[in-house]
C-alpha cells in the first residue's frame, strides 16, 4: 500500500447517516453492519446478518421499488467482492436515487483480518465505474464523504464511493437479528401499518 | 386449442405476472423464457432486471418487498444452485419469492455437463426451503403461475414453478 488509510470507520459511518431523515439504508454483512448499529438502531435500516454479496442488489430492488426516496448501501470491501457483478447489474438500471459506499479496510475483519483482493490494488472504484455508475470515487477524506452524502440527496446517482478506513476494529454494537422482524419494521415504517396486511 | 396450434402457456405465466401485481421481472436469459421475456418486456408497468448471476435475483425479489413491490426471478436450472446460501436470507427473514425455473438436463438432454445439476434443482430448492411446483401441461402452466404467485406472496414463502423439457422442448443442437 502506497497511501495510508487513515478515516475512522465509525466517523465516517456517523457522517453518512447524520440527519438521516427517511434515507433507507441496508448494510451489508459483517463490520458495516456494526458501524450502522452503532449510529443508532432505525427501523428503516435493513442489516445483512448474511447472504454475503447481497447487500448492493437488496439496495437496487429496494431503490427500484422507491424512486422517490434515497437509498444508501454501506457494506465492505469483502462483502462487495463477493458481489461484484452486482456493479454491472446496478449499471444498467442506473437508478439515480441509490448509492453504494463500500467501508474498505482491505481485510477480512470477522474471520481474523486476512487480506482481501483490495490489498492486492484491485480498485472498486474503477470497477463501478466501467460499470456505468454516474459517479465512483476513492476517498481519503472527510470532506468527501459529506459530499457524497449531499450528491445522494440531490439524486445524483448511482453513486459509488471506495472509502479507504483503518482497519481497526471498534466496539460490537448489534443490531437486532430476527430476519421477521427486521423485515417487517422496516415495511411498517416505509409503507405504513397497513404493509403487513398486503 | 387445436393441436396444430400449440398452447400459448407463456403467454399464460405473463398474465399470471401481471394478475398478481408483479412489477420488476429479474433474469439470466434461458431459451424457455424467450417469449415470456419479450412480453414482459413490452410491459412498460414491469422493470427489466439482467442479473449477471441468478443470486443477484434473490437479493433484489427480497429488496423490493421491503419497498412494497412484487418481483419474480426467472432463471435456467443451473442457476439454481447459484443461488443456494442467498436463500437463506428468504428463509430466515420470511420474504416471499417466486421464480419460474426451466429445466435442463432431465428429458432428452444432449449436453451431459447439465444433467448433474437438473437433476439436483428439485432437491436442492427443497434443502433451501423453497416449495417446489412443476408443470408439465401446457394448459396448466398459467394457473400454477398464479397459485404459486399467491401461495408466495400471501404466505410469505419461497416458491419454485418448474418448467420441465417436455414443455418447453429439449435444446437438440442440431443433432
Amino acid at each position: 500500500m502506497s497511501r495510508a488509510n487513515t478515516l475512522d470507520r465509525r466517523a465516517v459511518v456517523a457522517a453518512l447517516l447524520a440527519e438521516r431523515g427517511d434515507l433507507l439504508v441496508v448494510a451489508g454483512l459483517g463490520a458495516p453492519n456494526w458501524d450502522v448499529a452503532a449510529a443508532g438502531d432505525n427501523p428503516l435500516t435493513f442489516p445483512l446478518w448474511g447472504a454475503m454479496g447481497s447487500a448492493a442488489m437488496v439496495g437496487l430492488g429496494l431503490a427500484l421499488a422507491q424512486p422517490r426516496r434515497d437509498v444508501l448501501v454501506l457494506t465492505g470491501d469483502g462483502e462487495l467482492l463477493m458481489g461484484l457483478g452486482s456493479l454491472a447489474s446496478i449499471g444498467v438500471q442506473r437508478p439515480a436515487n441509490l448509492a453504494v459506499a463500500a467501508l474498505d479496510n482491505e481485510a477480512y475483519g470477522e474471520t481474523g483480518m486476512q487480506a482481501t483482493h483490495t490489498a492486492h490494488g484491485v480498485d472498486l472504484a474503477a470497477i463501478a465505474a466501467g460499470c456505468g455508475f454516474a459517479r465512483s470515487e476513492t476517498v481519503r477524506e472527510m470532506a468527501a464523504v459529506e459530499a457524497l452524502r449531499a450528491r445522494l440527496k440531490a439524486r445524483q446517482g448511482p453513486l459509488f464511493a471506495q472509502i479507504k478506513i483503518a482497519a481497526d476494529t471498534p466496539p460490537l454494537v448489534m443490531p437486532p437479528r430476527d430476519g421477521t422482524l427486521l423485515k417487517n419494521r422496516f415495511r411498517a415504517a416505509l409503507l405504513g401499518p397497513d404493509a403487513a396486511l398486503a | 386449442m387445436s393441436a396444430a396450434q400449440p398452447h400459448d402457456w407463456p403467454a399464460d405465466i405473463y398474465a399470471a405476472l401481471k394478475a398478481a401485481q408483479v412489477k420488476q421481472v429479474a433474469y439470466v436469459p434461458d431459451a424457455g423464457h424467450a417469449r415470456l421475456l419479450k412480453l414482459c418486456a413490452a410491459d412498460n408497468a414491469m422493470r427489466m432486471v439482467p442479473l449477471t448471476t441468478e443470486e443477484e435475483g434473490v437479493a433484489l425479489v427480497a429488496g423490493a418487498w421491503l419497498g412494497g413491490e412484487r418481483a419474480v426471478l426467472l432463471m435456467q436450472s443451473s442457476g439454481v444452485g447459484n443461488c443456494i446460501n442467498t436463500l437463506g436470507m428468504i428463509a430466515t427473514c420470511q420474504f416471499p419469492l417466486l421464480t419460474i425455473v426451466t429445466m435442463r438436463g432431465e428429458f432428452g438432454e444432449f449436453n451431459p455437463w447439465q444433467v448433474p445439476m437438473g437433476i439436483a434443482t428439485p432437491g436442492s430448492l427443497e434443502l433451501a426451503n423453497v416449495i417446489v411446483h412443476r408443470a408439465s401441461e401446457p394448459a396448466r402452466v398459467g394457473d400454477t403461475v398464479a397459485g404459486a404467485a399467491r401461495l408466495a406472496f400471501s404466505s410469505y414463502v419461497a416458491v419454485a414453478v418448474l418448467l420441465p423439457q417436455q414443455l418447453i422442448g429439449a435444446k437438440t443442437f442440431g443433432k
